[in-house]
């Protein structure tokens, strides 16, 4: 057994699962607030780093401009698409909902293609080395810096829906619409604003692994293992979301370790998830921290 | 998501029976021109004075959106009437297409019969499969049928014995009565016989008491079961009709291009399945056919802009295959924002109007 292979496919595990948990945090904000399933999450990224690529080779703007100027681009892009797309959705059959995030996902992903080609591009420099060593293992610096980057979202997240007034509007529309706009809350806005926090975030996440391993359309795929995430974690649960993430990205390299060891069969790393999936399901649809509201049928 | 068929018939049709009101054909001036139709499109690759009516590439449009149409009908039982969401279908389309070359190649089955009998396996898969979905509904079941795509997709890449792993299979030309049915011509007729036969079995299936209790347990799955129709039964039946339905087209496809490679199946197929009856109509079985024309020629006319356009803009030509693909989704979000009833429902406002022209009060 290789140990060293295995503590490092751990450390991938963990900190590609600490990304995972911020989209999935992201999914569920949005699916909370506004009972929409996005499948276009992945885009968020793709958008988000694309734009982001562009400022700083095309413009050749510092990361510290640039950066700024694609979260507010991302805002204002969150809330169009609420407003424009998804607000004449409501009380839409679910089919109807679910198809138009599918929809919007295979047109943006498809112009991103068209605009910005389909090969993986380098972000310039933006920290100075490239791998450091913590305890004999190589970890890429932006991988630690996401990982930093990441914690911080999640604290931030903490502190926003607990003490903030937006957050705790938000919470209260999650809780019950209708309530919540009798006490004066603006449910329009709070749906608007959890697109725009959404996509904001996503194209965080987006720009740190487009810096890792360089932009190209397969960060959209990160919006496709969002689901096995938020289904382990439950679909309406915050902290549920973070945990699910470190389950899945350990399991994904553990699948990893006993692929490339024992069976050699290629691509256990890209299905393991999706087994994990159906299997939740089956025995705990609800997840770990879900609501249990599920149907049965 | 109702059919809304009754309030749109304009006057002057009463119906005293219950087996009046259920006919597929409502006038005989509809059936005859449905007879009509098929009689043309049963002439259209003739050659008549050395004319070729059809060109090749006409009648490939025609050929594919046969095997579409088909699989899509199966999709349209299990969403539109059922009610149930399946985001996995290109699996099953792949499964059949794969299993009727295996039958052939492996067993020697003839074609003629590898087709069917691809039908009845998928059949198998579309049950097995149909067993979460008893278990799970609307949401979680959408997510869990998108699961299943991915792990049908890398079960394709993965079974050599089946589907040849990632270098694909061979699938042999159609053969009937020791004739084999070659080229483009020929196929028109076998792939619109399996049209007409897997349309009527479709709409008769929707007449019947089956049919009903799929449109019960769809439109209020409470109230079905008080009546009497048990829910699981309906829902692993619909999940397997569907199957079937995605099995002879998947098998259609795959005898009529010869080859049959598991890149072909991809979640993109998947969508494009749904994008078919949604634009078409959710729980319309014409539609169905509509929205599946919709999406085969969408794509080619696109084409032709572009070439006719394309000095002017030359990054249209360029990156034509992801314009084709951004309009796919751009089609489906449209539809289901401003005419979420799709082209059927339009059709039938179309023939109200006309019908009452110009003195519609």
């Amino acid at each position: 057994m290789n140990t060293n292979l295995l503590i490092q496919l751990l450390v991938n595990g963990l900190i590609i699962g600490t990304l995972y948990g911020v989209v999935a945090m992201c999914f569920v904000l949005i699916y909370k607030s506004t009972q929409i399933v996005n499948f276009a999450q992945g885009e968020f990224l793709l958008i988000g780093a694309w734009v982001c690529w562009w400022l700083l080779t095309r413009w050749q703007l510092p990361f510290w401009i640039g950066f700024p100027v694609t979260l507010a681009f991302m805002m204002v892009f969150g809330v169009a698409l609420q407003v424009i797309v998804l607000r004449p959705m409501i009380g839409e059959p679910i089919i109807s909902v679910i198809m138009v995030t599918i929809g919007l996902s295979i047109f943006f992903s498809a112009m991103m293609k068209w605009i910005f080609g389909v090969w993986a591009k380098p972000y310039p420099e933006v920290f100075g080395t490239k791998a450091v060593n913590i305890a004999g293992l190589n970890v890429q610096t932006p991988y630690v810096m996401s990982m930093a980057i990441s914690l911080l979202v999640m604290a931030g997240f903490a502190w926003f829906f607990k003490f903030s007034r937006l957050g705790l509007a938000m919470r209260a529309t999650a809780f019950n619409q209708q309530v919540a706009q009798s006490l004066g809350i603006s449910v329009k806005s709070v749906f608007a604003m959890a697109w725009a926090i959404s996509a904001m975030v996503s194209a965080l996440a987006g720009v740190v692994v487009g810096m890792v391993n360089g932009v190209s359309s397969a960060l959209s795929f990160f919006g496709i293992k969002v689901f096995p995430v938020v289904i382990l974690g439950g679909l309406d649960s915050i902290v549920g979301a973070i945990l699910g993430g470190l389950i899945i990205g350990v399991l994904e390299n553990l699948a990893e370790f006993v692929d490339s060891q024992y069976l050699n069969w290629g691509n256990l790393y890209t299905v393991v998830p999706f087994y994990a999936l159906i299997i939740i399901l089956m025995i705990k649809p609800y997840g770990l921290f879900g609501t249990k509201q599920i149907e049965r049928v | 998501m109702a059919t809304t068929s009754s309030a749109l018939i304009p006057c002057g049709q009463y119906k005293t029976t219950y087996r009046k009101d259920t006919t597929i054909f409502p006038t005989p001036a509809t059936r005859a021109v449905a007879v009509a139709a098929l009689l043309l499109l049963c002439l259209a690759p003739l050659k008549i004075g050395g004319v070729e009516l059809l060109g090749k590439y006409e009648l490939n449009l025609l050929i594919q959106i046969g095997y579409y149409g088909i699989a899509a009908l199966g999709i349209n039982i299990l969403v539109g009437f059922t009610g149930q969401i399946s985001l996995g279908h290109a699996g099953f389309f792949g499964f059949g297409a794969f299993a009727s070359a295996w039958l052939n190649n492996s067993f020697g089955v003839p074609v003629f019969w590898a087709i069917p009998l691809a039908g009845v396996l998928t059949t198998l898969v579309g049950l097995l499969f149909g067993i979460p979905a008893a278990r799970i509904k609307g949401l979680y079941l959408a997510i869990a049928t998108f699961a299943a795509q991915f792990i049908l997709e890398d079960f394709f890449a993965r079974a050599k014995w089946f589907t040849g792993g990632s270098a694909g299979t061979l699938a042999q030309p159609f053969s009937i009565f020791g004739y084999e049915v070659s080229g483009d011509h020929g196929y028109f007729y076998v792939v619109l016989a399996y049209v007409v036969l897997m349309y009527l079995l479709g709409t008769n299936l929707l007449r019947s008491r089956d049919g009903r209790a799929f449109i019960a347990v769809r439109d209020h799955y409470l109230s079905a079961e008080v009546m009497g129709i048990g829910l699981t039964r309906y829902r692993v039946l619909s999940f397997g009709i569907s199957a079937f339905y995605a099995g002879i087209g998947g098998a259609l496809f795959g005898h009529y291009l010869g080859y049959v490679s598991s890149e072909a199946f991809t979640i993109l197929l998947s969508i494009q399945f749904l994008g078919m009856i949604i634009i078409g109509g959710l729980g319309s079985v014409m539609g169905t056919l509509l929205g599946t024309a919709f999406m085969v020629l969408m794509p080619e006319g696109i084409g032709a802009l572009s070439r006719s356009v394309g000095g002017v803009f030359p990054a249209l030509t360029d990156g034509l295959a992801f314009v084709k693909e951004g309009a796919i989704g751009l089609a489906i979000v449209l539809f289901l924002i401003f005419e979420p009833d799709g082209l059927a429902h339009r059709w039938k406002m179309i023939k109200t109007y006309w019908k009452l022209y110009p003195f519609s009060y």
